[in-house]
């Protein structure tokens, strides 16, 4: 059963019962017989594929193409190229929004990365369309490549992140590292990373006339209308996206692609139907990627590891024709109190397609280094890591003195750590093996996540025969949208999951703001819930104002709804049922509006921020230098959780991230070309299953009255943080030595580098 | 172009192809089975892992004319003709042994293979080594390996199926 | 992909005569032909499907305890072959670190000795690659080459071979049986891969037209079944390919090594046996100064390309510790992470 309110009560301290529940995911039927349907599974009638052809130099103009060859093949039908193509109503290069990024639609011969579009081959089969793509054998004029920090001019971005300043002081970093007792001064490195979803971008696009038709995953459906009604001309209500599954997206299928317009386009260049699909290693270029870092960090502590300084510098870089700044240093300045904090970005660009939020985008590559660095400081003054964070514990948010909106992290360590056996850990690194004589190490990290929210709207209805209906463009990547929003709905319109539909996945519903920022949940679910609550005191309305109703006069007192019945708050023996109140009103349906977005009075109080401890143990062979993360334990605090068992699998997801991040992949870039040399899924290393330690989740309880009235956080990035910088701990813990450019490396760890 | 015959999902099939056409593409494109999904084209993700004449294999790596006179199962082809699941479908629906879906049923066809492949009760660390075949990005490992150790047990006769 | 012929020959004659034409390449497996044929990076004009042609799927004990191999025995097969496991315990070892189940229920022993390398300038069409277009250049030279040859590797090309199966067949003395229009011939493994010298485009020893019958393994190779091991160092736990990794087999007798057979995998264009190394073992009790010492000698020739140096010494270690593990004797079981340094025996050999 399930209840709402109508008074003025908060709904976080009257939650329902759907929420709460570690249901299975219900699309799960869908997904393990095959019937989930994903964008590239569509076929329409006339369907013709397009495959594009990708530059091979990183920087130059494209010559020649050799047009015949490819329109010679059997079954080719177009070649799309800057000369020939379909007039665009905005320029591509064009960008009036932050969230608007330039994309490569053959507006020219330039090439400005290594794999950017420059031409498409449409043809009756996708083996026709790839081996006329082949043939074009472009020709370059070539340029040297910018491809490394020192190949470029360093410079100082106007923002990082989402209109984040590049650098945030606070009190004098100068005069307090020097007044420090004890100092240290550490650079770091991360490499570009690339999403790599399993499911590659892919789309289906067919025009009626101006009406377009277009299968595709994305992560914020509004915003691709949007952009594509923009791009075309046309007005966005012409547009119907469908998105219902995304196979993975981690932030690259946040905006559209270059290459899904190119599918749309193609789509107008031969008036039929068209399929694109990325091959894999087209998915290293002209999607996004997480940009590399070099980050510094200065820390002063006094002797007993009270921390005087932190000073946090980040070197990334951008594309040479748009901005992403991979905002690393703002990790600090959320975790840990000091007198004198600093945050800083530089950038260069260079010849790369442009870097995109990739999940935890700043969080996970700032804070692999700052868990690093402070590690380092607590080895430094001699300190046990847990106890020199809590000693460092940040009481109100350090970069801006409000106080937290709510912060369990310290039952986060408490919990984590016991369930770890934390306290049996020695202080000096390579003091522990196992029987098989490998090295052991345990180390720590904080994992934090700002609980953002966006702009949503949804609709709910109660029909006649008192079952609901909640309408929301939300997007499902993986998370469990289908389900979580769906409890959600269920419990503001006080029914049961079971009579509730719930519609989400595609543009011509309400726009539920972009999944992404661990902010869907939120978002899209205060939104539903506002809706929920708006259909219900609409129903109510009817009832209390019609003399015929059992609930005639509730007036102030107010009502409850609760399994499909309003009953009167102060008199529950009167109640009566949904579809008995639109019965007698002779209405089929009635319907409620809302949106969710951040309270702005909240947000100028209070920091707001999703906390969690990962503790790990490694063991490693000391000779190889092979690494295997044995253990990783996280206990997060994310506020109220929809559904724990949901919740749980994205921790897990992300702490693998974490393992991911500390260990396997990166991006290998021929210093000479800029091209991407392991763009494939064997070289461009993620986990496999074997790489998957024992892991453990634990879901700290957390309520906060004032981050929204559901108490949501978000679940989705925060893992990344602390298990990346827990497990490089541990290495040290292991080793003895201290490795500072990620992934770490066999011979890195087994000391015989070059 | 040649002709292929085969078997798919019980189901006689004669297509012409091109040699070049890949089994996945005739799966997908020609004979709408689109739960077989391509993640990287170069036989290392294991989202479209099919059985051919039994045995696991990744059909983006395999030549339709290759096919020919061989049964093929694909995912649609687990369930019973009333929809009752095979115990490993029901083991990753009930495990939560999936989150974004994309490589589910190559991970579905591959534990499969892994536990017909093994009469006896596998460890944690053999099947985590048996699945190494199939990546999942989400990523959802743990709970795959808690639905392919309770999976084997009923499709093993040692326990009732999850459902 | 190009557009191809596909011919399905029924005899070995016809098999031999069709693949002889000019652009025609035999399918087996297909496990990393069509990945190249993907790539682009092979164009034939003709495919002649091995995979109907009768008799060379047979796994064959020979009468003084040799195994014979048809070139068509899938790896899982030959891997999970009880008899034949037994008896090779490093080959199926090295058969199950390799690739992945779905791989290896393609790939077949022939296939195996036919794989290409995997060096990303060579998978990569527009960069210059002397294995794949003789005379281009080698782009690797200049460019990401952490993972290059670190023996026998000339100025035209640093590619290694990425096989595992191969290297406890090297060290095992096994014979390739191939046929072609001439009849047939036999060649030792250890001499059927060649090393990239003036001519890397020339990978193996056969003429076109000419294809693997069969791999053959001695009965003498059986009597290292008690003390056999495959170690491979990888960058994620399975599914990679190889660092560095060794095939180490002993003949124990009374406390002494009679005979003892080492070969390296990941480090040269071809699995690398090192004869040098086998010589120190001889005679020797088994302890770990005499397998460094035999390690060392492994290496002897080795020598880095840019600043890889670091495969030298780890394939030293792996070379001192697959001695201590086969040492130790081969596990009754395979453990479940074939060849993987987290799979220790119990009582090992570290610290």
């Amino acid at each position: 059963m399930a209840e709402i309110a109508l008074s003025t009560a908060p709904a976080h301290l009257r939650h329902g019962s759907n929420s709460g529940q570690p249901l299975t995911r219900r699309d799960g039927l869908l997904k393990v017989t095959g019937a989930a349907r994903f964008a590239a599974d569509h076929h329409p009638p006339g369907l013709l594929h397009a495959v594009i052809a990708a530059s091979t130099i990183a920087r130059g103009r494209v010559v020649s193409l050799d047009l015949a060859a490819a329109m010679a093949h059997p079954g080719v039908v177009a070649v799309m190229t800057p000369a020939h193509k379909p007039p665009l109503a905005a320029d591509p290069d064009a960008k009036t929004n932050p969230f608007m990024f330039r994309l490569d639609l053959l507006q020219n011969d330039r090439v400005r990365y290594a794999g950017q579009p420059i031409a498409v081959v449409i043809a009756e089969t996708l083996e026709a369309a790839t081996e006329g793509a082949a043939l074009l054998a472009p020709r370059y004029q070539r340029e040297p490549a910018r491809v490394g920090f020192e190949d470029a001019t360093v410079f100082t971005p106007p923002a990082v992140g989402v209109g984040s300043p590049a650098e945030v002081v606070v009190g004098d970093v100068a005069a307090e590292l020097a007044a420090a007792r004890l100092r240290i001064e550490a650079t770091y490195e991360t490499p570009a990373q690339y999403h790599n979803p399993i499911e590659p971008h892919a789309i289906v696009a067919a025009w009626d006339g101006e009406k377009l038709s277009v299968d595709t995953p994305s992560q914020g459906l509004a915003m691709a209308r949007a952009r594509i009604a923009g791009l075309f001309g046309i007005p966005a209500e012409n547009i119907e996206i469908r998105s219902p599954f995304l196979g993975g997206g981690f932030g690259c299928k946040g905006m559209l692609s270059g290459p899904q317009v190119l599918g749309i386009m193609a789509a107008r260049l031969v008036g039929w139907p068209v399929k694109l699909v990325l091959r894999r290693e087209q998915m290293f270029g002209p999607v996004g990627h997480r940009a590399p870092s070099r980050q510094t960090l200065r820390l002063g502590a006094e002797a007993g590891g009270r921390l005087r300084a932190l000073d946090h510098h980040t070197l990334t870089a951008s594309s040479t024709f748009d901005d992403f700044f991979e905002p690393a240093s703002n990790a600090s300045h959320t975790l840990y109190a000091s007198p004198a904090l600093r945050s800083a970005h530089e950038a260069v660009r260079l010849d790369t397609g442009t870097p995109l939020f990739m999940r935890a985008p700043g969080e996970a590559t700032g804070s692999i280094a700052l868990e690093s660095a402070i590690d380092e400081m607590a080895a430094a003054c001699a300190m046990d890591p847990l106890a020199f964070r809590l000693e460092n514990y940040a009481e109100v948010e350090p970069i801006s003195g409000k106080p937290f909106s709510s912060k369990a992290l310290r039952e986060c360590y408490a919990r984590g750590a016991e369930r770890f056996g934390w306290t049996a850990r020695p202080l000096a690194p390579g003091a522990m093996r196992d029987e098989a004589g490998l090295l052991v190490g345990w180390g720590v990290g904080t994992a934090t996540f700002p609980a953002l929210m966006f702009q949503g709207q949804a609709r709910a209805v109660i029909r006649a025969d008192g079952t609901g209906l909640i309408e929301c463009g939300a997007q499902d990547m993986g998370q469990g949208a289908w389900t979580a929003l769906a409890q959600i709905g269920a419990d503001g319109l006080g029914l049961d999951l079971e009579q509730v539909e719930f519609r989400a996945g595609s543009s011509d519903l309400p726009d539920a703001g972009i999944a992404g920022g661990s902010a869907h949940t939120a978002t899209a679910g205060m939104a539903i819930h506002a809706a929920g609550a708006d259909a219900i005191g609409r129903l109510a309305a009817l009832a209390t104002g019609d003399e015929r109703s059992a609930l005639f006069g509730a007036g102030n007192a107010g009502v409850i709804a609760r399994a499909g019945r309003l009953y009167r708050r102060d008199d529950e023996t009167r109640s009566e049922r949904y579809a008995d109140i639109l019965a007698r009103a002779g209405l089929f349906e009635i319907d409620g509006r809302g949106s969710g977005a951040a309270d702005p009075v909240a947000l100028a109080r209070y920091a707001m921020h999703a906390h969690g401890a990962v503790f790990a143990e490694v063991k490693i062979d000391p000779e190889f230098g092979q690494i295997r993360v044995s253990r990783l334990v996280g206990a997060f605090a994310a506020g109220r959780l929809v559904n724990p068992r949901l919740v749980r699998s994205q921790y897990y997801g992300g702490m693998i991230w974490g393992v991911s991040f500390a260990l396997h992949e990166r991006a290998v870039v021929d210093p000479r070309s800029g091209r991407v040399m392991n763009a494939n899924l064997a070289e461009y290393r993620v986990p496999v299953n074997a790489d998957v330690p024992s892991l453990e989740a634990i879901l700290v309880e957390e309520e906060d009255p004032h981050v929204n009235a559901l108490g949501i956080k978000g679940v989705g990035e925060i893992a990344i943080t602390g298990s990346a910088g827990a497990i490089a701990n541990a290495i040290w813990h292991a080793t003895g030595r201290r490795l500072r450019r990620f992934p770490v490396t066999l011979e890195q760890v087994a000391g015989v580098a070059g | 172009m040649p002709q292929v015959s085969l078997t798919v999902n019980g189901k006689r099939h004669t297509v012409e192809v091109e040699t070049r056409t890949l089994l996945v593409e005739l799966l997908r494109e020609k004979l709408g089975l689109t739960g077989t999904h391509v993640g990287c084209d170069t036989s290392q993700c294991g989202a479209c892992v099919v059985h051919v004449d039994g045995t696991s294999v990744k059909s983006c790596t395999f030549l339709a004319v290759q096919a020919d006179g061989a049964s093929v199962t694909t995912i649609e082809g687990l369930a019973a003709a009333d929809g009752t699941l095979h115990p490993m479908q029901a083991a990753f629906r009930e495990h939560h042994a999936l989150q974004c879906g994309f490589c589910t049923p190559g991970m579905v066809m591959s534990a499969i293979d892994l536990v017909n492949s093994h009469k006896e009760r596998m460890s944690e660390a053999e099947i985590r080594h048996g699945l190494e075949g199939n990546l999942c990005r989400c990523t959802g490992y743990h709970n795959i390996v808690k639905a392919v150790a309770a999976a084997q047990e009923v499709m093993h006769g040692r326990a009732q199926a999850a459902e | 992909m190009n557009l191809f012929e596909y011919v399905r020959p029924a005899s070995l004659a016809e098999a031999i005569a069709a693949g002889a034409a000019p652009g025609a390449a035999f399918l087996a497996g297909g496990t990393n032909l069509l990945d190249l044929m993907k790539g682009g990076i092979a164009r034939p004009s003709r495919l002649v499907d091995l995979t109907r042609l009768p008799g060379l799927g047979a796994i064959e004990r020979g009468p003084e305890g040799g195994v014979r191999i048809g070139a068509l025995v899938r790896n899982a097969d030959l891997a999970h072959d009880p008899d034949f496991a037994q008896r090779f315990p490093a080959v199926a070892e090295a058969l199950l670190s390799g690739a992945s189940a779905q791989l290896r229920n393609a790939a077949t022993v022939g296939g195996n000795l036919m794989q290409r390398t995997r060096c990303a300038y060579f998978y990569d069409p527009a960069s210059a690659c002397n294995k794949r277009d003789a005379g281009a250049g080698c782009a690797a030279r200049g460019g990401e080459r952490r993972l290059a040859a670190v023996l026998g590797a000339s100025e035209q090309c640093i590619a290694t071979h990425a096989s595992d199966f191969c290297v406890p067949l090297a060290a095992l003395d096994a014979v390739v049986e191939i046929a072609g229009a001439a009849g047939t011939r036999e060649v030792a493994l250890e001499d059927f891969h060649l090393l990239p010298g003036a001519t890397p485009e020339r990978e193996s020893v056969l003429a076109p037209g000419e294809l693997i019958l069969a791999v053959r393994l001695p009965a003498a190779a059986a009597a290292f079944a008690r003390h056999a091991r495959y170690l491979k160092l990888r960058e994620r736990t399975s599914y990679a390919f190889a660092v560095v990794s060794a095939a180490a087999a002993l003949r124990i007798e009374a406390g002494a090594i009679v005979e003892g057979r080492i070969a390296l995998g990941g480090v040269a264009a071809k699995p690398w046996r090192a004869r040098g190394a086998e010589a120190v073992l001889s005679g020797q009790k088994p302890e770990r100064a005499l397998f460094r010492r035999a390690a060392e000698a492994a290496l002897a020739e080795a020598r880095p390309v840019g600043d890889n140096g670091f495969k030298i010494e780890l394939a030293r270690r792996i070379v001192a510790r697959a001695l201590a593990l086969a040492a130790a004797g081969t596990p009754a079981r395979l453990p479940a992470l074939p060849a993987s340094p987290f799979a220790p025996v119990p009582g090992g050999p570290h610290g």
